[in-house]
């Protein structure tokens, strides 16, 4: 017996009507209409037009430039506290010295040997910090910061790595304009085939 | 025609009902028939009914089965990883229950009857698929390795870490994929001139989000809905993944959640902070997709033990993201000499290949490698040419030469040589 939790893709069921579909028309218009419709030029358009509030709910990517960055802001004093609250236990408590990865390393550049890995080397966009804690920060509870308490935490975490004055409100203007020091020594590995 | 064939199915029947009977009569004579002469020479299997069917196979003897070895974070159960006993398995395919795994937070439960795949951006119009829709599309299916970019990160230590081979570069798999050529749907959206990378993002809760170059979506990249013939499992990314054939694991997207078109990269953490190669100048190069030529001896290897000189078969694994493997060759001396080991059929684009080669152990201390040439002639290297091209601040994509010891008492260890 099939469990009825199990899940059945009607894959071949479905294939197997349009083909019988396919093979009436054919008798009723002709050889030449069947080969088109049979062809490899036919394609099953199945895809649904997303509503406007259905695009809205997808993913809001953050790009390098800024773009995709949202309304509000913060400051370090409040991101301290959260950082204390949210992010200490596994990155130390001011980013350094935890379990998880470092948050503030040494700013020697890269061409040491076994270079710190911190912010202000290793990451060579501001904005991807905003994407990627909102995404993934903390694990016990990701998904879960506000846009304006986002902000106060990479304002602190900014403020340990040297990058913005003690106190400096940050929000998309700020992460955008933010040149970080490292970033010229990224470059693509990647080469466009012929 | 009919009746031949009903009457074909009740002598199958009737022979199923009465036929095993007839075939021990039919093979053996006399006396060799019933209990008075049964005292031992039977298999004992032969005298007693088997057990019954079973809905999901399972390995003979669960305790005892290859397992993945977990490597997980203490307080954040689903980061990290567990790894394929490549050492445990024959052939190419990986089973589907031993597939690796790389999770960055878990692995999501998700509910294929809401399930939805949005495809946005630089597009004509912005779709959504849902699985029953997907799975009407036509399919394709290829049999493809998967390799965590990450693999085999051990080996870039000063010493030559002891473990079975599974478990210093098991994070790579060989299955079977099917599902709808990603192209079909962009196709059906309508990519703009400007559509040149894809952002694809899962489901998990590490949203793990990475861009692709349209070339290669356009290329060869899947969404692949089966594995092995059954749905993609739970911990590979159901209901839907990305297969980028040959291209570093993060890349295959698990959970699919949205594809968004743009004309560049979105630069994100997984884009740019990690799988990110840091190189000996002190740049560090992004976007370094292509797994390279690689190859590993998983029999004999590491935990293994030869009882006596004699006969051995080698066998191992050989891949490379660029193409086919061409040649593989193996050496017994540490690499003085080296000859040619047979490659087994079939040899697929972008898929483990196993080769073999028959070695007699004399008994003396040995030590095994295996090199693996692509299409391009392009070798893998032995190690110290790969530190001495890349660095020592490498964490990915380690492809050099691996190297076993064979001990004068059979014992088997990881060493570099």
């Amino acid at each position: 017996m099939v469990p009825s939790t199990m899940y059945m893709p009607e894959h071949g069921f479905c294939r197997q009507v349009r083909s019988d579909a396919l093979a009436t028309v054919c008798l009723l218009i002709g050889l030449l209409l069947c080969q088109e419709a049979l062809g490899e030029g036919i394609t099953p358009g199945l895809g649904r037009i997303p509503s406007a509030a259905e695009l809205a709910n997808v993913s809001t990517h953050i790009y390098a430039d800024g773009s995709g960055l949202p309304a509000g802001s913060g400051d370090g004093l409040q991101g301290e506290k959260i950082y204390a609250s949210r992010c200490a236990s596994c990155h130390g408590g001011a980013g350094q010295g935890g379990s998880a990865m470092e948050l503030v390393g040494d700013r020697a550049l890269l061409a040491t040997e076994f270079p710190d890995r911190g912010i202000a080397v290793y990451w060579p966009y501001a904005p991807a910090l905003f994407e990627y804690i909102n995404r993934s920060m903390p694990p016990d509870k990701p998904y879960s910061f506000s846009a304006s308490e986002l902000y106060s935490v990479i304002a602190h975490l900014l403020e340990l790595n040297g990058l913005i004055e003690p106190g400096q409100r940050v929000d998309a203007a700020v992460l955008t304009a933010l040149q970080m020091p490292n970033k010229d020594n990224f470059r693509s590995g990647y080469v466009e085939p012929e | 025609m009919n009746k031949k064939n009903t009457s074909r199915r009740y002598s199958r029947r009737k022979f199923i009902q009465h036929g095993a009977g007839g075939v021990a009569g039919a093979l053996v004579t006399g006396s060799a028939l019933g209990a008075d002469s049964a005292s031992g020479e039977a298999p004992a299997s032969w005298k007693v009914p088997g057990r019954g069917f079973s809905n999901y196979g399972q390995p003979r003897d669960a305790r005892n089965s290859p397992i993945r070895w977990i490597s997980a974070d203490r307080s954040i159960a689903g980061n990290g990883v567990s790894w394929t006993p490549l050492h445990q398995l024959e052939g190419m395919i990986t089973p589907n229950g031993l597939h690796f795994e790389r999770h960055h937070n878990g692995v999501p439960e998700i509910d294929p009857a809401t399930w939805k795949l949005t495809v946005f951006g630089q597009v004509e119009k912005a779709l959504v698929f849902d699985l029953n829709a997907l799975h009407r599309y036509p399919m394709t299916s290829r049999i493809a390795f998967i390799e965590c970019g990450g693999n085999s990160n051990s080996m870039w230590r000063p010493q030559p870490a002891q473990a079975p081979a599974g478990y210093l570069h098991g994070l790579l798999s060989c299955s079977e994929w099917t599902g709808v050529p990603l192209s079909l749907l962009l196709r059906e959206a309508g990519l703009k001139p400007d559509a040149k990378w894809l952002v694809a993002d899962g489901l998990d809760a590490s949203g793990v989000t990475v861009s692709v170059p349209i070339s290669k979506v356009m290329d060869d990249t899947i969404v692949a809905l089966y594995q092995n013939g059954e749905p993609v499992r739970p911990e590979n990314g159901f209901p839907a993944r990305l297969l980028v054939p040959g291209w570093e694991g993060i890349v295959n997207v698990k959970w699919l959640n949205s594809l968004q078109l743009s004309d560049r990269p979105l630069m994100s953490r997984f884009d740019t902070v990690s799988y990110t190669d840091l190189q000996k100048d002190g740049k560090a190069e992004r976007f370094t997709f292509e797994m390279g030529i690689k190859s590993l001896i998983t029999s004999p290897s590491p935990g293994q033990s030869l009882p006596a000189p004699g006969f051995y078969e080698l066998s191992g694994l050989a891949w490379t993201g660029n193409g086919v493997v061409t040649r593989v060759e193996v050496s017994a001396d540490g690499g003085k000499t080296w000859s040619q080991a047979r490659l087994q059929e079939p040899v697929l684009d972008k898929a483990l290949t196993r080769f073999r080669a028959p070695w007699h152990w004399n008994g003396a201390r040995a030590i095994l490698k295996s090199r693996a040439y692509d299409a391009l002639g392009q070798v893998q290297p032995e190690r110290e040419v790969l530190l001495r091209a890349k660095g020592g601040n490498q964490y990915y994509h380690y492809n050099a030469i691996i190297s076993w010891s064979v001990d004068t008492d059979g014992s088997v260890h990881h060493v570099y040589a």
